[in-house]
């Protein structure tokens, strides 16, 4: 008879097959079984959160940093309610989460039992499958499958819901197979045909633009080098989205900046007039697009992502192709070297007057600040903080506001998977656990928090988690004491009403850093910035940098939304021309 | 236009509205149904009407039938995204006006009257195959199939002739023909 293993020893067996090494968690009641288990199996590393959120990022911030899937392990009720935000996060940034929830004994299902809650129920809408587990011989199925899918397509959140019972329940276990069905769900669906008429598109066109996303990080960092090959053979400019930096080079010449909201004037001018725009692994997200009806009027529009209903969804698009960033860009590149051995040079040719036009944008310097001796200018402590950095191999998280703009507006990724931002769900409080979770998977780099105060107090109780298993993770505070984000629209757009916005109560960070066994590090002036920046470099151990900024300074330059790419507000010197009136109030 | 101070663009204008039918093949699993009901409610479609029973005891296979409202870029939509789900295989997509696709809904009708408005009554939806299946002195139930808008018609003309209560399902659909749909 082949040996029966117990439910909590196939989900540990599940995980080896895997290859999985961390899991990201928290015990209860009803997943202790699993807990239980975790003893017998040593390759496994248990990182116990403080809050199930916390678990979710973490395995997030791993996720995108490894391109590996992140593992969560929660109890039922409170447990699955809690990690439901960094599902949906996950879900919408499409990072590969497997989530193993513990659910009351089967016969109890249905009858409102201590810690029960519908989990799948809940979590149908932002996994993309879940299971529940009724009978102990789906299990192993079931595990492996939950790793297919999140992994494979686009990827994304799963769950698996196991009743205690079924972690006691014993069963045969099997090995992964070699293909699980999934059918063409997740298979190239492009053809030559393909390739060859957005080849022709790109002969043709004298004001391209790449408009590059999230789909080339997770397509692997092998989909940044062909990325890179293919703009330097075609000379065409590029810019990105949030999610999409560090696929290329922050410094390059041909790279415009961001995109959107708040991207760089030349990059939204450039989406504006080109003739051909190639999105390549991005969305048509609303922050980038601005007016549907007037986004980039003129131009041809070729849509590669591996998600087919992402195509036609916002704009519809004139070719597009289904498929891999990776195979597709390996198959344009092809194309171009055989078909087109002189296209670099005459193309560079056509599109000259292209990039004198941008040169023209890029003189307005939109990303420029007026800087003070003073008070520190949050523009300026990112832009410090990237400078005595950038020798390193340092990876970036932030929260959501405002120093998440300026940590991407100044902040140059060179690498992929160095950058971990909440864009499509836009989670205040992600930053810190998923820099914990990020430094767990890379323990010897540097792993800095881009934050806001208000941000990280909404999971400041991960600082635990970093000093219990010493991640020296950085946790560098943008404090002006304000929402920032709030506050600046409610000053654009609500006559000044701060309704809410102002922290009267905030804490001395840097007593919370001592108080759990860190270092607090705070700086107010900027003369002593860069010695205080690099106190935190060299501290061994986690740091919460507390960096008082002005409280006044606006996030721009900014295209208030129902407004097209090009009728941008710059910084408060063009503001004083261009007054946000009446009907362009609605729409930001 | 929306006059609240929104965070987001307030909507361009919409293209012109089709109803489709859109048929979808589902592994007979475990809230498979609250699945596609879900992404329906979630994403803001429409559903006019929804039939689903199994259709293949041995493989396992539900045939869901929902017929839907939209812009074609919403009903291109609903076609992506059904086919994203798990345990979806495949999803059929019909406009209304079809010709090649049969369309039916099936409904029970309660009359209570006497024998003679019963059988005007019967007489009033000869045109749809009208099935007695229960019969007393003073009530009948019949049985109709036809299309959506002939029910309601029917069911408005038999109001004088006692129609008390009407079960109706949703539709179902066929291709004509020897073809079959892949």
């Amino acid at each position: 008879m082949p040996k029966l293993f117990s439910g909590a020893e196939i989900v540990f067996k599940c995980l080896k097959d895997q290859n999985v090494e961390h899991i990201f968690g928290y015990p209860g009641g009803a997943v202790l079984p699993i807990y239980d288990e975790l003893k017998n199996h040593p390759s496994i590393k248990h990182i116990l959160v403080r809050h199930e959120q916390g678990a979710g990022h973490a395995a997030e911030g791993y996720a995108r940093s490894t391109g590996k899937p992140g593992v969560v392990l929660v109890t039922s009720g409170p447990g699955a309610t809690n990690v439901v935000t960094a599902l949906t996060d996950a879900f919408m940034d499409s990072v590969p989460l497997v989530c193993i929830s513990g659910q009351v004994p089967t016969h109890l299902i249905g009858t409102d039992a201590f810690q029960e809650c519908d989990t799948t129920g809940i979590t149908r809408p932002c996994t993309k499958h879940n299971w529940l587990v009724k009978d102990i011989n789906d299990l192993p199925r079931i595990m492996h499958e939950a790793f297919e899918v999140a992994t494979t397509g686009r990827p994304g959140p799963v769950l698996v819901d196991i009743p205690k019972d079924i972690q006691f329940a014993k069963a045969k276990y099997f090995k992964p197979k070699k293909k699980i069905k999934l059918k063409e769900k997740s298979l190239n669906g492009f053809k030559q045909s393909d390739i060859d008429q957005l080849v022709d598109l790109m002969k043709k066109a004298s004001r391209p633009v790449f408009y590059t996303g999230g789909g080339v990080i997770n397509s692997g960092p092998k989909a940044s080098e062909l990325l890179r090959e293919l703009v330097s053979i075609t000379g065409f400019p590029i810019t990105s989205t949030l999610q999409g930096l560090g696929a290329y080079p922050g410094d390059d010449n041909q790279f415009l900046g961001m995109l959107g909201m708040h991207g760089t004037f030349e990059a939204n001018n450039a989406m504006h007039d080109c003739d051909l725009l190639i999105n390549i692994g991005a969305r048509f997200d609303d922050r980038i697009t601005g007016k549907i009806d007037e986004f980039s009027p003129k131009s041809k529009k070729v849509h590669i992502d591996i998600d087919p209903s992402s195509i036609n969804k916002i704009v519809k698009v004139d070719l597009s192709i289904v498929g891999d960033v990776s195979d597709v860009i390996r198959s344009i590149t092809k194309t171009l070297k055989k078909k087109n051995l002189n296209l670099e040079k005459s193309n560079k040719q056509k599109i000259s007057k292209w990039w004198q036009q941008i040169q023209k944008w890029r003189t307005k310097q939109s990303l420029n600040f007026v800087n003070s001796d003073k008070i520190i200018k949050p523009q300026h402590a990112v832009q410090r903080l990237y400078e005595l950095t950038k020798n390193q191999d340092t990876y970036i998280t932030t929260e959501v506001g405002q120093h998440q703009m300026w940590a991407a507006q100044h902040y140059k990724f060179n690498k992929p998977n160095r950058w971990m931002t909440s864009g499509g769900l836009g989670t205040m409080g992600y930053g810190l656990p998923a820099a914990v979770g990020v430094q767990v998977a890379h323990p010897k780099k540097l792993v800095v928090d881009i934050a806001g105060e208000a941000s990280i107090l909404m999971n400041i109780q991960e600082m635990s988690t970093a000093v219990q298993y010493n991640l020296p993770v950085k946790i560098f505070i943008l404090n002006n004491q304000y929402m920032g984000m709030v506050r600046q629209w409610q000053e654009l757009l609500h006559e000044k009403n701060y309704s809410e916005s102002y922290s009267k109560a905030l804490p001395d960070f840097v007593k919370l850093a001592e108080a759990y066994g860190c270092v607090g590090i705070r700086a107010e002036d900027p003369d002593e910035l860069d010695e205080k920046i690099e106190e935190m470099i060299n501290t061994d151990g986690p740091v919460i940098f507390d960096c008082h900024v002005d409280q006044d300074e606006n996030c721009f330059p900014m295209i208030p939304s129902g407004k097209p790419h090009n009728q941008m507000l710059l910084g408060p010197k063009d503001q004083e021309e261009n007054k946000i009136t009446g009907k362009g109030k609605a729409l930001v | 236009m929306t006059k609240s101070k929104s965070a987001y663009s307030t909507p361009s204008k919409l293209g012109k509205i089709d109803t489709h039918i859109i048929v979808v093949w589902v592994d007979n699993e475990a809230s498979v149904l609250s699945r596609v009901v879900g992404l329906f409610s979630g994403r803001g479609y429409n559903i006019e009407s929804l039939a689903v029973a199994e259709v293949d005891h041995k493989k396992n296979l539900s045939r869901i039938t929902i017929v839907t409202t939209g812009t074609p870029q919403v009903i291109e939509q609903i076609v992506l995204q059904l086919k994203k789900l798990v345990p979806v295989h495949k999803v059929g997509n019909f406009k209304r006006e079809d010709k090649n696709v049969i369309f039916k809904e099936m409904a029970l009708l309660k009359i209570v009257a006497n024998p003679n408005k019963i059988n005007k009554a019967l007489n009033a939806c000869k045109k749809y195959s009208p099935v007695i299946l229960d019969q007393t002195n003073k009530s009948a139930v019949i049985q109709i199939t036809a299309l959506r808008r002939e029910i309601d018609k029917v069911t408005k003309n038999l109001k004088p002739f006692g129609l008390v209560s009407a079960s109706r399902t949703g539709a179902v659909a066929m291709t004509r023909g020897a073809e079959i749909f892949n």
